[in-house]
């Protein structure tokens, strides 16, 4: 008689073979994927990993511009106490509380302006728009020239309103009232769109059953706008205090830090500790110290705005 | 949740880390020292790199196309912004990455020359036949302590008065007895702001750079002093000093200068006197090419006077220098001689307005032709150049105790001189 039946060991043998392969597998895959991940991993190590190492280094030696450099052990962070540093330091904080504030308020009031079609929106998100093609220093220099040259007729134009003439950037309170305009001219078109895509994609139905409910134009804005927008929200306030903490081009070509010092922002002190006074071991020492301030700034930040507000 | 490192990995990330820090070391290395051995000038076809600063680009532009048109060696010439020319100078010379020819304002030369950025050229300088007739001020700034020569005069820059005569006779003064003194210019300036459409003068109130440049020769001419001789300390807390300012505190209250002026960071430093609205300036003499004839603008040019009289001027301009790591040293030389030798200095120089550098052809054709050209070349000789290792940290820094100083004095609380003084000292001898 014929039997036929299976070897006893044949399925333990199939498992065993499967294994193996499936292992063999797993690392080939492996493989492959470190090989994909190669490319990036050697861009992010050349350009981030490796400058943000000679930073640490740089910021434990006395490191001139020109010379042999040795190591000082963090005698560089003695570099915070500096006087500019200090002010720079509460200048932009006040700098950066005031811009965002203003510029998120401007920015969510043109993306609401122009969030509906009408006659004429497409215009108008150009028009806003326009600024954030210009190059920062570009426009600074062009607003130099508006606030400073006789020619420029700013003055005369607001004189046929009963204003000035307006000392622009002469005295502290003006230079920081100048660049701040000039930055909400620059950005809060670019903020606009961060948010005009936001409010875009909040859906229709949503509004509809609010109004359904009875509730008026605040209530569905503090209610239904504001909640949904959160992400765009938070896209916009984290490049706004970002670039604000580490606001230079406006402010370098605009007042130089000036008058009398009253707009030095922190960058600018690293630039000025770097490349004027030739210390690169005290600029790297105060740019790791602003490096691990956006840090733990920008993820308080993503702590307050991820937060699951559906609780 | 993050797993510590195994110690393997840890040992490998050790490592890393320690090759990364030795790489990092090595990255900065001091400049090589300059080979010796006298050059011979070689014109072979070779192609010599050279950097210069934006501010006095034209005059070199000018020389480096008559040499390119002249010779089989070329030069490569790049134009550097000048407020970042120095930190460009400086970070390529760290990375030894310097091009073969250095131009180098006058008042960092003195540095870089310390700092063993350039060639040792002294055997190359004392065998031409013209080695006594170059620029004294700017040999003297690019020779070292040991008295080694390592840069050429390459264009002079010297600041003068600026005034516009058609705003002269429309005030009714004459354009052709410019004031003798500060308070006779100050005066003059009160007349021309009387002027429809014209501001009495302007300077640049934000700027440092522009401020010594146009109120030290002041000083100068009260025999005052701003430094002491080594350059590590200021000489500013002076009464000498103090008049001069108080003058221009006085005549900016008086509102005899644009408002602009108090803002002016050096970025439309020579612009508002381009406009023909503007009674008189101190500027540089390389700027004097810019402001050709016309209806509303002719200019005149005369010395800065102290508040006693007197004369002097800032005695600014570039120098040329072959860096010490360059390859192409006895190429780059030939460009460097050729820019000092007669027909360069007559047919580039002169012709174009610009001050030779050389004493022995201060008078030529072209400054016969021109009393404006003339009356610069003489002032060569009552000019004043500064030397300090820390000149440019000090006084080009805008956010610096030299800009402070200067902003007191004449906008601000000028009872704060001694303080300012002494900021401007430690400043120096840091």
């Amino acid at each position: 008689m014929v039997t036929l039946a299976a070897p006893p060991d044949a399925t333990p043998r199939t498992t065993r073979r499967s294994r193996a392969g499936t292992s063999a597998h797993l690392a080939e895959q492996r493989r492959t994927g470190l090989l994909f991940a190669a490319p990036t991993a050697l861009v992010v190590g050349v350009v981030f990993v490796l400058p943000l190492g000679l930073l640490f280094w740089m910021s434990l030696n006395d490191w001139p511009l020109i010379g042999v450099s040795k190591p000082n052990w963090g005698a560089n962070f003695a570099g915070l106490s500096d006087p500019l540093f200090v002010k720079a330091a509460g200048f932009t904080l006040v700098y950066t509380i005031v811009t965002t504030v203003v510029l998120s308020a401007i920015a969510l009031g043109l993306a609401l302006l122009i969030q509906q079609a009408r006659p004429g929106t497409a215009l108008y998100r150009t028009a806003f728009f326009i600024p954030a093609a210009i190059g920062i220093s570009s426009s600074a220099l062009i607003f130099y020239g508006l606030y400073t040259q006789p020619t420029s007729g700013l003055n005369e134009l607001l004189a046929t309103f009963g204003i000035g003439p307006v000392a622009w950037i002469a005295t502290p309170a003006g230079a920081f009232w100048s660049t701040l305009l000039l930055v909400i001219w620059r950005f809060s078109g670019f903020f606009m769109l961060i948010l005009l895509t936001g409010l875009q994609a909040i859906p229709d139905e949503v509004y509809e059953a609010a109004r359904v409910d009875g509730a008026g134009p605040m209530r569905t804005f503090w209610s239904v706008t504001v909640p949904l927008l959160r992400p765009s929200l938070a896209l916009m306030l984290i490049l706004s205090v970002t670039g604000s903490v580490l606001a230079f081009d406006q402010f370098y070509v605009l007042t130089s830090g000036g008058p009398d010092n009253s707009t030095v922002t922190l960058v600018i002190a690293l630039y000025r500790k770097a490349f004027v006074q030739y210390d690169l071991g005290t600029a790297a020492a105060l740019s790791v110290v602003v490096l691990a301030f956006l840090l733990v700034l920008n993820l308080a930040q993503f702590a307050l705005l991820r937060r699951d507000n559906t609780k | 949740m993050q797993r510590p490192l195994a110690p393997r990995r840890l040992a490998v990330v050790s490592a890393s880390a320690v090759a990364a820090a030795l790489l990092l070391s090595a990255c900065q290395t001091g400049p090589a020292a300059s080979t010796g051995g006298q050059l011979e000038a070689t014109d072979d076809g070779t192609t010599v790199t050279m950097w210069t600063r934006s501010a006095t680009s034209d005059y070199t532009q000018a020389l480096v196309d008559a040499y390119n048109d002249s010779h089989e060696n070329q030069v490569e010439l790049t134009v550097v912004p000048f407020d970042a020319y120095q930190q460009k100078v400086a970070s390529a010379a760290g990375a030894g990455q310097l091009p073969d020819i250095v131009s180098s304002d006058v008042v960092f030369t003195p540095d870089y020359v310390t700092k063993g950025l350039f060639r040792d050229l002294t055997a190359e300088i004392d065998a031409l036949p013209f080695a006594d007739d170059l620029a004294e001020g700017h040999i003297a700034v690019g020779t070292s302590a040991d008295g080694k020569k390592y840069a050429v005069p390459h264009d002079i820059d010297l600041s003068a008065v600026f005034y516009n005569k058609v705003l002269f006779e429309k005030a009714g003064l004459d354009p052709d007895s410019p004031p003798t003194d500060l308070p006779g210019w100050f005066e003059a300036a009160k007349a021309i702001d009387g002027v429809e459409g014209a501001d009495g003068f302007y300077f640049g109130g934000n700027c440092g750079g522009c401020m010594l440049f146009t109120t030290w020769p002041s000083i100068w001419a009260d025999g005052g002093e701003v430094l002491n001789d080594d350059g590590t300390e200021a000489d500013l807390d002076t009464d000498t000093a103090g008049s001069v300012y108080d003058q221009y505190r006085t005549a900016w209250e008086d509102g005899l200068a644009p408002e602009a002026a108090q803002t002016e960071t050096g970025a439309t430093f020579g612009t508002a006197f381009g406009t023909g609205q503007i009674g008189w300036q101190v500027l540089g003499a390389t700027a004097y090419g810019t402001y050709p004839k016309s209806d509303t603008l002719d200019v005149g040019i005369a010395p800065v006077p102290g508040i006693d009289g007197g004369e002097s001027t800032f005695l600014g301009g570039d120098t040329l220098s072959i860096a010490s790591t360059s390859e192409k040293a006895a190429a780059a030389w030939d460009f460097l001689s050729w820019t000092i030798g007669d027909e360069a200095q007559i047919d580039v120089v002169a012709k174009s307005g610009a001050l030779p550098s050389r004493t022995d052809l201060a008078d030529n054709e072209y400054s016969e032709a021109d009393p404006n050209v003339a009356e610069l070349s003489r002032l060569v000789s009552v000019g004043q150049t500064p030397v300090s290792a820390a000149f440019g940290s000090t006084f080009n820094d805008a956010n610096g105790p030299w800009t402070a100083y200067v902003r007191n004095q004449v906008f601000g609380d000028a009872a704060e001189r001694g303080a300012d003084n002494d900021a401007i000292s430690a400043a120096l001898s840091q």
